[in-house]
């Protein structure tokens, strides 16, 4: 039944039990409607005033107090459309409900949409020349494109460290969740060394990890750093040396102990009667990990996975510490000689272009892999 | 000699007993019944006899095999036992067919394709071929249990321990896994099973072992305990299950 909104025929010709109950929802879904459109007004009409008067009195009203005014305000037109949608349930049909409720959404959503750009707009008239600074500071054109070659070139080395410290960073991991799960009195020292592992990085700050990495252990006479110590040569352009090897060693190590926990709570996530029904078909211990609670641990980590490595890519930028001449390095450095920040826009945007299609991906994965193993009526 | 034999068999969980001194045997085609409240040990009776669960005191005997606890042994055990659980028994990362394949080629070593198609004819006997490629979440949970006998099946086990199979099933589903469970007995499959389906026990059985805080206190023909109980907690419980409906 598509009964239009101020109840045409249809309504009347409805079954009885259609009563006066429902009709009454209809009603209030309806002035519900009216309330989300008019609180919309309003936080138009009050923002833009507002506003205003703050402009014409040539005054500049501070980010923050437009902020204080237009949250609350968006945020309650937001709770109306959501209530608005929830009271209209079941009164006609979903096929009804669904559009006006789409409707209600729709109104809420242009309405704060248009206050915004209307505030927003009178907020940078108001304060014309500030904007310009900022333009100017942030997105200077010419600062971002003179600097872009350098800060790319600066870039691939993120990406490089990034790529390498990945693959050990799930191969130590392993060697860790591992240890720790290691059954018998005998292998007790193990698993302890693999909990301190992990609550020592864990708990200490990246930069810490990477400050007292690279700086001091080439102060040790440790063997690994007699070997790496002569290490130069340049695949692909990157150049691979004693300090690119140390930064990806202090990246393994402290995103080593968050990719452990990760595995371990995807091991732990698999119900035990499935490795308990692998166990009464015969397969061994190990099997049953390899064919049975790994596969189904692996897709259960794939998001908390992925996130880590989103921020592994981004803590790469935490080299710069150890004077590793990565992208952030380098766009520092330009700013600093040209007191303009464009270069370190330009550096974020490469990071966006890698991390946001990197969620994206885990998103689609996620989802496509619960399409195939759920029923789906 | 039985197919398995009990003797004195002792279960802790810390400090609470589970199975206070447990005998009983199984005969080769017998079907045996356990029976009892929730609670009174009946899993984990069923988990010791293919070394699931280690035990304290008593020996288990399957197969003329010792149950220790030693990997190796007991994955040569439990080869000739199937073990069915309650839920959860498919892997839901593996299409019906590959659950079906994994013991047997990874545990049996036998080729991809005898796996298949020894898989593919479990299957097609229980009128499920046309499922052998969809993975578990899309059966019913009753079709899930079926598949999990058959896979168990697959290893073509000397004994099969199902534990409260029907238990997780809504109502209309229970008929067809009982079905299976009566056809497996009539093939004269040894069976240890943990039900509340007292009908199944009833008809069923060889032997009806009545558990009450981890000991066997009451054993018999399904006959005399249904009709003569000689323990007071035996008609007890009996009563109880009647009144819920369950017989
Ligand atoms: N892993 C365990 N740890 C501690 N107690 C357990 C464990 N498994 C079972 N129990 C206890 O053992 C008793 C018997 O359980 P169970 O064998 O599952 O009984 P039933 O199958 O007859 O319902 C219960 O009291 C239960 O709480
Ligand atoms: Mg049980």
């Amino acid at each position: 039944m598509t009964t239009g909104v101020d109840g045409g025929p249809g309504r009347e010709a409805g079954p009885l039990n259609h009563g006066i109950k429902e009709r009454s929802n209809q009603d209030r879904a309806r002035s519900l409607r009216a309330h989300g459109l008019s609180i919309s007004v309003v936080a138009l009409v009050v923002l833009g005033t507002i506003f205003s008067i703050f402009a014409a009195l040539g005054s500049e009203f501070n980010f923050i107090g437009w902020f204080c005014l237009a949250l609350p305000l968006g945020m309650l037109a937001l709770i109306y459309a959501r209530r608005a949608e929830e009271r209209v349930v079941d009164v006609d049909g979903p096929a009804a409900d669904e559009q006006r409720s789409r409707q209600a959404r729709r109104l809420a959503v242009t309405g704060i949409t248009l206050a915004s750009i209307y505030t927003f707009v009178l907020l940078v008239w108001s304060s014309w020349s500030g904007f310009v600074d900022v333009a100017n500071t942030f997105f200077s054109w010419e600062n971002i494109s003179s600097s872009f070659p350098l800060v790319l070139e600066g870039f691939k080395l993120n990406i490089a460290v990034f790529i390498v410290a990945e693959f050990c960073v799930l191969i130590w991991a392993l060697v860790i969740v591992v240890m720790r799960q290691l059954p018998g009195r005998a292998a007790a020292p193990l698993r302890w060394l693999a909990i301190i592992y992990v609550d020592v990085f864990r708990g200490l700050p990246a930069i810490v990890t990477i400050y007292l990495v690279v700086f001091g252990l080439p102060l040790t006479d440790l063997p690994i750093i007699s070997d790496i110590e002569n290490v130069n040569f340049v695949v692909w352009g990157i150049q691979i040396d004693q300090l690119f090897i140390l930064g990806v060693i202090a990246l393994t190590l402290v995103y080593g102990a968050y990719v452990a926990e990760v595995y371990r709570s995807g091991i732990e996530s698999v119900h035990w009667s499935q490795s308990a029904a692998a166990r009464g078909l015969g397969l061994s211990e190990g099997q049953t990990l390899r064919h049975v609670v790994m596969p189904q641990a692996v897709r259960r980590v794939i998001p908390p996975l992925m996130n880590d490595f989103i921020g592994l890519q981004k803590d790469t930028a935490l080299l710069n510490v150890a004077g590793v001449l990565e992208g952030f390095n380098v766009a520092r450095i330009y700013a600093g000689n040209n007191f303009n920040l464009s270069s370190v826009m330009g550096l974020g945007i490469c990071f966006l272009v890698i991390t946001i299609p990197m969620t994206r991906l885990t998103d689609y994965l996620v989802k496509r892999d619960q399409n195939r193993m759920q029923a789906n009526s | 000699m039985a197919l398995v034999e009990v003797r004195g068999v002792v279960k802790k969980f810390g400090d609470t007993t589970v199975l206070d001194g447990i005998d009983f045997d199984v005969e080769e085609h017998q079907v045996v019944c356990l029976i009892g409240a929730s609670g009174s040990g009946k899993s984990t009776l069923l988990r010791c006899i293919n070394g699931l669960e280690a035990t304290q005191e008593g020996t288990v005997t399957v197969v003329g095999r010792k149950v220790i606890q030693d990997d190796i042994k007991l994955n040569r055990l439990r080869r000739d036992v199937g073990i069915v659980f309650q839920a959860y028994n498919l892997f839901p990362h593996m299409t019906v067919l590959e659950n079906v394949m994994l013991a047997p080629v990874k545990v049996l070593h036998l080729s991809k394709s005898e796996a298949k198609t020894r898989a593919r004819e479990l299957l097609a006997r229980i009128g499920m071929a046309d499922k052998a490629d969809e993975y578990p979440d899309r059966l019913s949970g009753g079709q899930q249990q079926r598949v999990a006998i058959v896979r168990a099946l697959a290893m073509q086990p000397k004994l099969m321990l199902l534990d409260e199979i029907t238990s997780a099933l809504d109502p209309e589903l229970v008929n067809e896994v009982l079905l299976m469970m009566i056809e497996l007995a009539e093939q004269g499959m040894t069976m240890v099973v943990a039900t509340h389906e007292m009908g199944f026990a009833r008809d069923v059985a060889h032997k009806v072992c009545f558990l009450h805080s981890g000991r066997i206190i009451e054993e018999g023909h399904p006959k005399k305990i249904f009709t003569t109980p000689t323990h007071e907690r035996t008609s007890e419980f009996l009563r109880r299950t009647l009144e819920s409906g369950q017989m």
